[in-house]
């Protein structure tokens, strides 16, 4: 069963059509925003808590939830909504095509949420790269302040104020406090949580940071109704869900489609199938680079949903499906990705930055067949000592991979590293002391 | 984390232009009285504008100086964040994304074609044109391999059509930004297979769905001007219409 176009949120996906705010509320932004105002922003926060929408982020912590953990009274600072749109995951790229396609809907989001947080102020904190998203997003900005539909003495009744902040290329400011700290000034470093940001976070201010997914289908769930939202997917794991398909497939894409859909249908339907066909299918990373591949015998019958894949040890991220097909090098692969984390690792906690690389050098050579069969359980062992042992996830999200390499392809690092040893020992060629 | 020091070789001076002095002004506006710090990314994002692509230390001290905070915090934002370029690089900055859902679809020859055309990472070309390094993951792995020229998104690379691009660059000619392969965005290669339900877009009226050009914050909107009021005299042409794909 295919999602029904006319339950798509983003209509706009692939920017066939203007983005521009005329052609946005001909496709139903801003309809009737000054009604779901005047329900009250409690009404709102249940509302959403009702749709069982989970952040889009990669946590999937329910959003209603979080909402309601910011001061209702105000103590005399005011409440933050900070959005997240420093999208940097590897394998992800959804919000680009919100926020270049339709950032009306994410205007709209983000003044409802703010409403809901009785927050007057929003920033959204955008990726340094997306320059040309960034010019799109503050124009759209500017549309909604002229058509009065947010800023002060708006037409819909809140006075709300929004800016567009961006970053200069650090994946680390996707965490949502290394996100505060940049927003700052300073350099994204991850704050010690508590307090988390809800009691201390922006200018020290009570605040709370979404997803650009997250916020953008607020509007929606709130004009067609939480049971609607609650109708698709399964408990627990509602709504519609934006996922990126990249890698070894015929076609690779963007594509929205209900939460629970099964891997197989989504490669093969949207995707136009795995490279020479689904027997060709090595590993699957289902949510972006943080969270452990699986292997193609997982993938047969596995629907696509938080809890469904954590029940394989792995996670539902940002739902960007990298596909792997069997020509894949799957060492190298993860290796890449440990390089990644080494590069991104801002260095302020001790197992991850020393960790990150010192995983990275080992399945270097680990690619080459160059190691022992000992020391895969020792960079295991390493990978356990990273994780949980940092005052971010960057440290998990660095470790996870690792393991799901060891966990599923154990094998295959050793069948390389027997295969080496089987070589017949090259001539040493005399260097030079280095 | 990347070493990163700065250049030997720095300029005497930095100031910013009158225009780029008042658009800095009107970013601090944006941030709460006495937050003006939080404006240190754009403005030192601009000084790198204005200087042409990289930040020698003298527009450091100048920001620092214009925010009212320590030299050394502007010299360690510079130095974490990777997209402040440190040293001159060329006037078309070529930045190869080679994290791996692009590695799996040919970063690795993209990056070959680079190495042939340009030469190594960093080395600037002698007519100045062209620089480029590795960078990681710049989020847009649909459409992978990919590479960012300096604001724009060069995708669906293959070392031909990135060889090409480079050539049409070299000869002073525009290159349409995007999926190289006739791609729409982030949709299938082919066409969309979803969003064909016309009953979505009743309420558009015909003028409405077209592609508009997007706007440019190359210069500062006027104040008061309407949002779609360019400030550029000469519009960017539109997306190409009707590009085919090309055959496999």
């Amino acid at each position: 069963m295919m999602l029904k176009d006319k339950d798509r949120i983003f209509k706009n996906l692939y920017g066939l059509r203007s983005w521009r705010l005329k052609a946005a509320r001909a496709r139903g932004a801003w309809d009737g925003t000054k009604q779901m105002i005047e329900r009250g922003h409690e009404a709102i926060i249940e509302e959403v808590k009702a749709s069982g929408l989970r952040g889009r982020g990669g946590a999937g912590f329910p959003t209603g939830l979080k909402w309601s953990f910011m001061p209702a009274k105000s103590d005399g600072r005011p409440n933050y909504l900070v959005v997240n749109a420093d999208e940097s995951e590897p394998g992800t790229c959804k919000d680009r095509d919100i926020m270049r396609h339709d950032p009306q809907l994410l205007i709209e989001g983000a003044f409802l949420a703010s409403f809901a947080m009785q927050a007057h102020v929003s920033y959204i904190y955008i990726r340094g790269e997306f320059i040309r998203e960034r010019e799109i997003l503050q124009a759209a900005i500017d549309e909604a302040y002229d058509a009065r539909l947010i800023g002060n003495n708006n037409v819909n009744g809140w006075d709300f104020d929004l800016y567009l902040h961006h970053g200069a290329g650090a994946y680390i400011c996707g965490e949502e406090t290394a996100l505060l700290e940049s927003l700052e000034g300073k350099k994204g470093m991850p704050r010690l949580k508590p307090p988390f940001p809800a009691n201390v976070g922006l200018y020290g201010a009570p605040t709370t940071v979404n997803n650009v997914e997250t916020i953008a289908v607020v509007p929606d769930i709130l004009r067609r109704g939480a049971t609607w939202f609650a109708s698709l997917g399964r408990p627990n794991n509602t709504g519609t869900k934006l996922f990126c398909l990249s890698g070894h497939v015929n076609t690779p894409c963007n594509v929205e489609e209900e939460m629970g859909v099964p891997l197989r249908e989504l490669i093969d339907r949207y995707g136009g199938g795995v490279r020479s066909g689904w027997d060709n299918l090595l590993a699957v990373i289902p949510g972006g680079s943080s969270v452990p591949c699986i292997p193609a015998n997982e993938c047969d019958d596995l629907p696509m949903d938080f809890d469904s894949l954590k029940a394989l040890k792995t996670g539902l991220g940002t739902a960007a499906v990298i596909i792997m097909d069997k020509s894949t090098d799957i060492i190298r692969a993860i290796s890449r990705l440990s390089y990644f984390y080494k590069h991104e690792s801002c260095g302020q906690c001790t197992p991850c930055r020393e960790g990150t690389g010192w995983m990275w050098r080992v399945l270097e050579r680990m690619a080459k067949g160059e190691a022992e069969k000992a020391e895969i359980d020792m960079l295991l062992d390493v990978s356990y000592q990273v994780e949980g042992h940092t005052i971010c996830a960057l440290g998990d999200a660095a470790a996870w991979p690792v393991q799901g390499l060891i966990r599923h392809f154990r094998h295959v690092i050793e069948q390389r590293i027997d295969a080496q040893a089987a070589k017949p020992i090259a001539p040493s060629v005399p260097v030079a002391a280095e | 984390m990347s070493v990163r020091r700065l250049a030997a070789e720095q300029p005497e001076g930095f100031a910013f232009t009158p225009e780029n002095l008042e658009w800095a002004k009107a970013q601090i506006k944006k941030y709460p009285d006495g937050r003006q710090a939080s404006a240190v990314l754009p403005i030192l994002w601009r000084a790198q504008e204005q200087v042409g692509g990289w930040l020698p230390e003298p527009a450091l001290r100048y920001v620092a100086d214009m925010l009212g905070i320590a030299y050394i915090r502007v010299y360690e934002i510079a130095t974490f964040y990777t997209m402040f370029n440190l040293a001159p690089v060329g006037r078309y900055y070529v930045q190869v994304c080679g994290t791996t859902p692009c590695w799996l679809r040919g970063a690795d020859a993209i990056k070959d074609t680079c190495r042939k055309m340009i030469g190594a990472p960093g080395h600037v070309t002698n007519d100045g044109l062209f620089s480029w390094t590795e960078v990681e993951c710049l989020g847009a792995c649909v459409n992978a391999p990919m590479a960012q020229i300096n604001k724009d998104y060069y995708e669906d690379l293959t070392p031909e059509s990135l060889t090409w691009i480079f050539e049409n660059l070299k000869a002073g000619r525009h290159v349409e930004p995007g999926p190289q392969n006739g791609r729409q965005a982030s949709a299938p290669l082919g066409g969309p297979i979803t969003l064909l339900d016309p009953e979505l877009y009743r309420h558009e009226e015909p003028d409405e769905k077209t592609h508009a050009p997007a706007l440019t914050d190359d210069e500062p909107k006027r104040p008061g001007a309407a949002a779609n009021q360019r400030d550029r005299a000469t519009p960017k042409p539109p997306l190409a219409k009707g590009r085919k794909p090309r055959p496999k």
